[in-house]
């Protein structure tokens, strides 16, 4: 359907964006300016005159800043292990569980990584036996660990893609060129990584700067704690419209200028030799005979790269599926409410990843013509960024907001499942967007002129170039949408009632009424379930190579 | 310049779609279980209340099944305070009958709002700690704050808040952000109602003994508490009795501290814009009753406020008394709450 819209006449060009834009704002600016106008008159002086929210914004920055960079230096070198193994036993089962730790409940992965790095947990107990002093986990090292442990998975998995769509000439002119490993990186694979890298960058620190559970609780204390935090604790806790509004507007100030700073890095293009050719996949076996070769000690050290990342990305979710291996594990299987959950679960996500799919191609098919056609490439980029706009709302401003703007309209309670599948599809669409764009625009970038010059258009132009190049990226975000909402539990606090249950809403039931080992099961069949989903529609959209 | 490969013709893809479609459209509808009665009584709630194992559901029934025609609808909301901020921000326009899950020390401030009724409750028959004044809140349940520990890990916890100054470094605690947490804020004023102007500087004492402080219970109790990261945790007296009586366990059990506990009372109230005030009154009445108050000792893991006799889980029986019971009054709370926090704050990152 998607494809039917590019191929209206040139001068419709701009109508799937608009409509994905509009959806976008109706749900972000809309309730922001509600919460404005009921907040009156705001106060900058008394937000600029308190010290501790300097601290606070300080401290945000800071930790934000070593987590991106962190979650980002680490992605490159296991992106590119990952490349160069391409036989490594279970790599695709890796490289899909990747996508995994970044879905997952903040409730259950601070499980998983404090069973895992916490003072009695796996990693300390083996430093202990072998003499070595235990890490420290509370403080500035849980903050990181969490934060990579989310983001740098992601990096390496966007970043992977990246390096699996390096044109296949090029390989073969640096294999019969000789290059070696450290030239191959400098003139293929780094000027490559370079291109997605500003844009994982802007979506790394948003997420780690709007951080709230994590930082205060693997923070260690009320040192660590973020804008949100101190939202939360306006709105919630001193009921103080005026300054959250206020804090909100701070944290938005600080995530666009950076978002438009990031518009102003001149975009990377591969190098100038880089004809136009298929991505390695399509040329099937005989690929592999330009594979650059590798040295026994460099195939070593990719080994190993691969194997600790795996052992980081794994442990925690390990340590939650052995926790949910209780007793209790049959009863929560075949109790209905459980089932019922988990259809609940399956529905949501699904419609909210074809809805976040519509969105990302409907802004990227507007992008794209700005970008490539036009040539206007930073309004193009400014555009895209506006879907990045929900990571910046803090949900409780958002769910305030969107209150306050659908109440005189509509009984905001029965809208409740609607609302919870619109967020989650709105959240899911930073990740979709970066998926979807390097490989959405190389579609048009390579091959516009030459299906110009055949005359290819229309539906056949989507179906011949556009759906082959983007199949397995569509099915990559379609997968991601799906599991970031059937683990997300932030929409579904603001507006649940107790009529819709999800399978995170579930999980926070139980612990909240100390069915503990319960609680665990439904932990560990939610991240099975966001596993089979991701694997399914990867397969489904992605098609049997994704 | 090589031309790609042209895929197959796809019908299999057109199938997926179908098949997904025909699957997710008619599944839609049983999402919304329309409610229609002849009288509705809307209830602004928390998640945990009317959870399958919440006392919420049995309150439902029993209420429903006394009046005859009425429909209780709950609507769950995140915490206390945000039952409190929704009603706040809808003013006299709330569809709230009836809001219930505030505390003793939201009470002050939920008085303030002007959108309450008074309960006409008769409350002086109740068995609670404290006499019970207010004519506005009607109390459903109460507990203690107090320090679970593991008693696998800590053979003999400290029997006050003194004792735990003085332990030895390894018994460490893993408590609440005030900020964010109703026990995090009973423990700001358990340690205020102790040590009054010395608070400060006891905050200050027990930095090094804190091994973090979480956003909420479930952070602490599941995510922490449970995979051994500190013996001890805040969290209530009666939380053991959970544990003894449905997981057949005494691992857990609450220090008993000599200074006293601080309490807690949970409470419900009418909202005066209510078209349905006399039965939002009947409610409130129904809630003190014996078939409410059997669903809160395992349902709400609480103190239920009457004498439930045999009904009473035998573990309840085996839980610590407090010494003496603490507590501020709503006002002291609401006027002295924020700079109380800012205390915490400033001894806490000193």
């Amino acid at each position: 359907m998607a494809g039917r819209v590019d191929t209206l006449s040139p001068s419709r060009w701009w109508l799937p964006g608009t409509l994905a834009l509009t959806v976008v704002a109706a749900l972000t600016v809309l309730p922001l300016v509600a919460m404005l106008m009921a907040a009156g008159e705001l106060e900058p002086a008394r937000l600029l005159g308190d010290p501790w929210i300097g601290r606070v914004i300080r401290f945000s920055l800071m930790q934000a800043t070593l987590s991106t960079l962190f979650s980002l230096v680490l992605a490159i070198p296991v992106a590119l292990a990952l490349a160069h193994e391409p036989r490594f036993p279970g790599r695709t089962a890796l490289v899909n569980l990747f996508s995994l730790s970044l879905v997952i409940p903040t409730l259950v992965a601070i499980y998983g990584i404090v069973a895992v790095y916490g003072r009695n947990g796996w990693f300390n107990s083996t430093l202990e036996a072998i003499g070595i002093e235990p890490l420290a986990l509370y403080g500035l090292n849980g903050i990181l660990i969490a934060h990579v442990f989310f983001n740098m998975p992601l990096a390496a998995r966007v970043l992977l893609q990246t390096l699996e769509n390096v044109p296949i000439d090029e390989w073969r002119l640096a294999t019969q060129l000789g290059m070696t490993s450290l030239s191959r990186f400098r003139l293929i694979e780094w000027p490559c990584l370079r291109a997605p890298l500003t844009g994982l960058a802007v979506l790394i620190f948003t997420l780690c700067f709007t951080s709230f559970a994590i930082v205060m609780t693997l923070g260690g204390g009320p040192r660590a704690t973020t804008i949100e935090v101190a939202i939360y604790q306006a709105l919630r806790f001193d009921f103080d419209l005026p300054m959250a509004v206020s804090l909100a507007l701070v944290q938005l100030a600080f995530c666009v200028l950076l978002m438009f700073v990031s518009t102003l890095a001149p975009e990377t293009r591969v190098l100038g030799f880089n004809a136009p050719g298929p991505a390695r996949r399509d040329t099937g076996g005989s690929a592999n005979d330009w594979r650059p070769r590798f040295s026994q000690s460099e195939r070593l050290t990719n080994c190993l790269i691969i194997t600790l990342a795996a052992a980081f990305v794994l442990l925690p979710l390990l340590a939650m599926l052995a926790a949910s291996l209780n007793g209790k594990l049959m009863s929560v299987l075949t109790d209905p409410g459980t089932l019922l959950a988990i259809r609940n679960t399956v529905l949501a996500a699904g419609i909210a990843s074809l809805l976040t799919l519509a969105l990302a191609v409907g802004l990227l098919l507007s992008v794209r013509h700005l970008r490539v056609r036009r040539g206007h490439d930073r309004i193009g980029r400014w555009l895209q960024l506006a879907g990045n706009v929900i990571l910046v709302l803090p949900p409780v401003v958002l769910g305030t907001g969107l209150f306050l703007l659908l109440r005189p309209w509509a009984d905001v309670f029965s809208l409740a499942l609607l609302l919870v599948i619109v967020i989650n599809a709105l959240m899911a669409l930073p990740f979709a967007l970066r998926i979807i764009e390097a490989p959405m625009m190389r579609a048009a970038r390579d091959h516009d002129r030459l299906l110009q010059s055949l005359g290819i258009q229309g539906w056949n132009r989507w179906r011949l170039i556009d759906w082959p190049l983007i199949r397995r990226p569509l099915g990559l975000a379609v997968a991601m949408a799906a599991s970031l909402s059937a683990g997300d539990l932030s929409a579904i606090a603001l507006f649940g009632s107790e009529r819709i249950r999800t399978l995170p809403l579930l999980l926070y039931e139980r612990m909240g009424s100390y069915r503990l080992e319960e609680a665990a099961v439904t932990a560990g069949l939610l991240l099975v379930l966001c596993l089979s989903l991701f694997a399914i529609l990867q397969r489904l959209v992605g098609g049997s190579r994704a | 310049m090589p031309v790609p490969t042209l895929p197959p013709s796809r019908p299999r893809g057109r199938a997926i779609a179908t098949t997904l479609l025909a699957f997710l459209l008619p599944a839609l509808a049983p999402f919304d279980e329309g409610i229609a009665a002849d009288r509705t009584l809307t209830v602004y709630t928390y998640e945990s209340f009317v959870s399958e194992w919440g006392p919420g559901p049995i309150i439902k029934e029993a209420f429903e099944a006394k009046c005859g025609d009425c429909t209780v609808d709950f609507v769950a909301l995140d915490s206390s305070a945000g039952i409190l901020n929704r009603v706040q921000l809808e003013g006299e326009n709330t569809r709230a009958d009836i809001v219930l899950g505030l505390d003793t020390n939201l009470m002050a401030i939920a008085e303030d709002s002007g959108l309450l009724a008074t309960a006409e409750v008769d409350t002086s028959g109740l068995q609670l700690p404290i006499e019970w004044t207010s004519e506005i809140f009607v109390p459903y349940d109460y507990g203690y704050f107090a320090f679970v520990y593991d008693t696998e890990a800590l053979s003999t916890p400290p029997s006050s808040f003194d004792a735990l100054l003085a332990a030895p470094d390894d018994v460490r605690i893993i408590i609440q952000d005030p900020r964010t947490s109703t026990p995090g804020l009973g423990l700001l004023l358990w340690i205020k109602a102790v040590y009054g102007d010395a608070a400060a500087e006891v905050w200050a004492r027990l930095q090094p003994r804190i091994v973090t402080v979480t956003k909420g219970w479930s952070e602490a109790y599941f995510s922490l508490f449970l995979n051994g990261e500190a013996p001890m945790v805040l969290s209530y007296s009666t939380s053991p009795g959970y544990h003894m009586a449905v997981d057949e366990t005494d691992r857990w059990q609450a220090a008993a501290f000599e200074e006293g506990h601080y309490l807690q009372v949970e409470v419900a109230a009418a909202l005066d814009s209510s078209d349905e005030l006399p039965l939002a009154r009947e409610f409130l009445a129904f809630l003190t009753t014996p078939p409410a108050q059997s669903s809160i000792p395992l349902g709400n893991v609480m103190y239920p406020v009457v004498d439930l006799g045999d009904d009473l889980p035998e573990a309840f029986g085996r839980l610590i008394e407090p010494a003496s019971v603490l507590q501020l009054s709503p006002e002291v709370v609401r006027d002295n709450r924020s700079d109380w926090i800012d205390e915490w704050l400033d001894a806490s990152t000193r």
